[in-house]
């Protein structure tokens, strides 16, 4: 137990050192102005002690000209921090192109982790080094989140909606996986591990595991099994619109609105289909709510990411 | 002074104070003297403190080896569910505003009760039977939830206590709600004449300022609390998104309150803090005005930035901005108050007694709170630190390190104005000294843990945690040692400690102008106030004898 003492976790994304970087600049501000204050207070202790010659203390009520100067000094020094921060976390945010996606639910009191391939993990996750990935996630009960201090990303996993997000793994190995939101009884058991492959390997184990059918392709099925197609037709003119391409558009509401066509605003299309209607259809479409799991939802969107690609693939 | 104080210290004390007045056991459930009820308050809250503390003592001893085994996983999450529950609502709140300022609010600024006596025993009923609630959802199997309450899993999932325990702490809020309101009223109506707003001590100005935030704040909590209660009984969607409901709503409502509710413990603690650091240094505050002012500040500004408790919880982007740059700006009336406290020790004539150790520890503290708190307001930092041990260690080196240095200083400081007594200086020096040692042994080893990634409320961990973990558990015993020292020999010097005299550290302020233990009326006839606070200018030569 003793033998090792870490101080500091591994470095295995894009973005870990540069979030260490502001972090060691943190410590050493902090450090500079504990070791200020803790030594003006410990100096001015023993120098002021009420002895023979300091029975009295000086009458000084205040000076303009420091208390300024101790105002200024550390709002500009918190602001350096704010724009430090904010700049690294909107990088951080946005997920960089060429990524590609995985999809999670988590549940009491594990994570279900679906490739695109179709390959299904629990409580693991295989990525390769050097290329960013995009998580996709919700929950299926209460909220979870998803934490890999290798990599020092943490997202709520919330029920009722997708929340995302993005790492790119530079070093090949073991990391924690961890729920870091209180979820219940085996909170702490929640977790696992994420594997960092080299891209070779990487194909490797993808090919080793896969079970043949994509995510796209069990969506699809799923998308005919369901009536989808009757009315959302892939050449137009149904009772729905064409979903064709759709992932990613600026969408034109009932309502005059706009919205940008995410995984977020599919889902709630599915289970709440008059939240947010079409400009130019009627409000017909039944809710599926309690007929799909949130893992065939992700399957469902995973189909009509791909109808998104096909389209690309025939414009280019 | 010196004459009539000695003389008075030679009388057996046959004197009336509010005390002795009368013994009866009515006399005392039925008071509405301020200063027995700020008794009342004493007692029940280190009842609770010490609940809080025995659920403190089963954690840190079940995370002594990385595997479960002292406790069942339900038991663990009950364990520090209760203690945050307990020191959070029925300890910290409480604290300094419901003993002390019950207590010194009046009789600082010459008044003999606080506005509305009865509203004031009111308000400790109330708060007895949010503690007996309280008490009986953990007796009875306790919550689970985690102090935070966070939806869906209190309103819908947790097997546990949840409404019982709801229940306990949306009355003992209203106790809040109505202590607040009567020092506001107090404060506005009641100060004795030529006592000008800036004539007031600090620590008035603090309470003043807490109890802005415990009228406006404290209604959100119990709202949020109901409905909580109204999803989990009726099944009314408003969390659960199952139920059609928004869990992230009712974040946004508990942190509406609960981050206030910070300031709640630590503004009256940084108010002591001020009284103790003006007697024992001779001098008036640097900047009086400044410090003053930053506590109304902290007490604004605390009210908008809720939202960095969020960062990562799904709240959009560009909240996340303004929430982090709120939290910067809230960090610079704290940060002059430590550099101004620092200021008045220059050129002071600083005397050594025991309150005055706890102000130091309480600069060391908070310094450390205050600073890892940027980490936390920084976002790509909060992504990576936020519900790990990072955020564990940073709020108790503000709640406890920083609260409860104060309130344990300015225990010290008033227990001979509050008993009539001295209690022992070396044994008292020494708790303060394995408070501040223990305290730092057992958190700060936490902010390592948590940059390292380990996430709080985790029954069990990684074996590559441990070290740390045993550090911690060994300084909470040193700690444990440090709060129980003083319960021993405070409770000594009430029947055997020297009689104090109505002002045995030479203080300035109306509370010292007065008898120990004071009458019930506080003063004999109305003070009449000529000069600002703290002015220590005209006493050379005057306190020979104590050093």
């Amino acid at each position: 137990m003793w033998s090792e003492l870490p101080l500091f976790p591994e470095q295995a994304s894009s973005v870990a050192g540069r979030v260490d970087l502001l972090y060691f600049f943190l410590v050493a501000v902090a450090g500079i102005f504990s070791v200020l204050i803790f030594s003006l207070v410990f100096f001015f202790a023993i120098r002021y002690r009420r002895r023979p010659g300091n029975m009295a203390a000086a009458r000084i009520h205040g000076s303009t000209v420091l208390e300024v100067l101790w105002t200024v000094i550390p709002l500009g020094l918190t602001m350096v921090m704010f724009g430090w921060g904010s700049l690294l976390f909107l990088r951080n945010a946005r997920t960089p192109p060429g990524s590609f996606e995985i999809y999670v639910v988590a549940k009491q009191w594990m994570w279900k982790i679906q490739h695109p391939e179709g390959l299904r993990e629990i409580n693991e996750l295989h990525v390769p080094t050097g290329m960013p990935v995009r998580l996709v996630m919700t929950s299926e009960d209460v909220i979870h989140s998803f934490y890999v201090p290798a990599f020092r990303v943490k997202q709520d996993v919330l029920p009722g909606r997708y929340t995302s997000m993005w790492f790119q793994p530079t070093r090949a190995g073991k990391y924690h996986l961890f729920c870091a939101e209180y979820c219940g009884n085996q909170h702490s058991a929640m977790g696992g591990w994420v594997y960092v492959m080299e891209p070779a390997e990487y194909e490797k184990w993808l090919s080793g595991g896969s079970t043949g059918e994509s995510m796209a392709t069990t969506g699809q099925g799923l998308f005919e099994r369901l009536g989808c197609s009757s009315c959302h037709r892939s050449e137009g003119g149904g009772r729905g619109p064409s979903l064709e391409g759709l992932l990613g558009k600026k969408v034109q509401l009932d309502s005059g609105q706009a919205v940008v066509a995410d995984e977020s605003y599919i889902r709630e299309s599915i289970l709440n289909p008059r939240a947010k209607i079409v400009g130019g259809y009627q409000p017909l479409m039944p809710t599926f709510q309690g007929q799909v799991s949130e893992e065939q939802l992700l399957q469902l969107v995973a189909y009509l990411k791909s109808l998104k690609k096909a389209e690309r693939s025939t414009t280019q | 002074m010196d004459n009539t104080m000695e003389s008075e210290s030679k009388i057996p004390e046959k004197r009336v104070d509010y005390l002795n007045v009368d013994h009866s056991l009515k006399s005392w459930l039925l008071t509405t003297d301020h200063k027995r009820i700020a008794l009342l308050y004493l007692i029940s809250i280190t009842l609770f403190f010490f609940i809080g503390g025995i659920f403190a003592v089963m954690i840190r001893l079940e995370l002594l080896t990385p595997s479960g085994n002292l406790v069942q996983a339900e038991t663990y999450n009950r364990l520090f569910t209760m203690h945050g529950m307990m020191m959070i609502f029925f300890f910290l709140i409480p604290s300094i505003p419901a003993v002390l300022g019950n207590f010194l609010v009046p009789v600082m600024i010459g008044a003999r009760d606080l506005a509305f006596p009865r509203l004031n025993l009111l308000s400790w009923y109330i708060f007895i039977i949010g503690g007996a609630l309280a008490i009986s959802a953990a007796v009875s199997g306790g919550v689970d939830t985690g102090w935070t309450f966070y939806t869906p899993y209190s309103s819908t999932y947790s097997n546990s206590h949840v409404i019982v325990m709801g229940l306990g702490i949306f009355i003992a809020g209203f106790s809040s709600i109505l202590t607040g309101l009567n020092f506001m009223v107090t404060i506005h109506t009641m100060r004795a004449p030529g006592l000008t707003w800036f004539r007031l001590p600090l620590f008035i100005w603090a309470h003043y300022a807490t109890s802005i935030i415990q009228i406006l704040g404290t209604p959100v909590l119990a709202i949020t609390i109901a409905l909580v209660a109204l999803e989990r009984a009726f099944h009314v969607g408003i969390f659960d998104p199952a139920l059609g409901g928004d869990p992230l709503l009712f974040q946004h409502l508990f942190w509406f309150y609960s981050h206030p509710a910070v300031y709640i413990m630590i503004l009256p603690s940084l108010g002591v803090v001020s009284e103790l650091i003006a007697c024992f240094t001779r001098k008036r505050i640097f900047g009086y005005k400044v410090v003053a002012y930053s506590s109304i500040a902290i007490a604004v500004l605390g009210f908008l930035v809720w939202g960095h408790h969020m960062f990562v919880s799904g709240m959009s982007t560009y909240a996340s901005l303004v929430f982090s740059i709120l939290s910067f700006l809230v960090a610079v009336p704290s940060a002059i108050k430590v550099f101004n406290w620092t200021a008045t020790l220059y050129k002071g004539s600083i005397v050594y007694d025991t309150p005055i150790l706890y102000a130091f520890g309480f600069i060391g503290l908070f310094t450390m709170g205050g600073l890892t708190g940027l980490f936390l307001a920084t976002l790509a930092i909060d992504v990576h630190v936020t519900d790990t041990y990072f955020v564990v260690a940073h709020f108790h080196y503000i709640m406890v390190g920083g609260a409860l240095m104060g309130y344990l200083g300015g225990i010290h400081y008033w227990w001979p104005k509050i008993t009539g007594r001295l209690y022992p200086e070396g044994w008292s020096k020494l708790a303060a000294l394995l408070v501040f040692v223990g305290f730092n042994l057992t958190f700060f080893p936490q902010f390592i843990l948590g940059y390292m990634g380990m996430p709080r409320r985790y029954y069990h961990y990684p074996p590559e945690f441990q070290a740390l973990n045993v550090l911690s558990s060994a300084g909470a015993s040193v700690l444990g040692v440090g709060y129980l020292i003083p319960v021993i020999y405070l409770l000594w010097s009430i029947k055997y400690g020297p009689a104090a005299g109505p002002n045995p550290f030479n203080a300035k302020g109306l509370e010292w102008q007065t008898q120990s233990p004071p009458i019930t009326q506080n003063f004999e006839t109305t003070p009449v106030v000529t000069e600002e606070a703290y002015d220590y200018s005209g006493e050379e030569g005057a306190t020979v004898a104590r050093s």
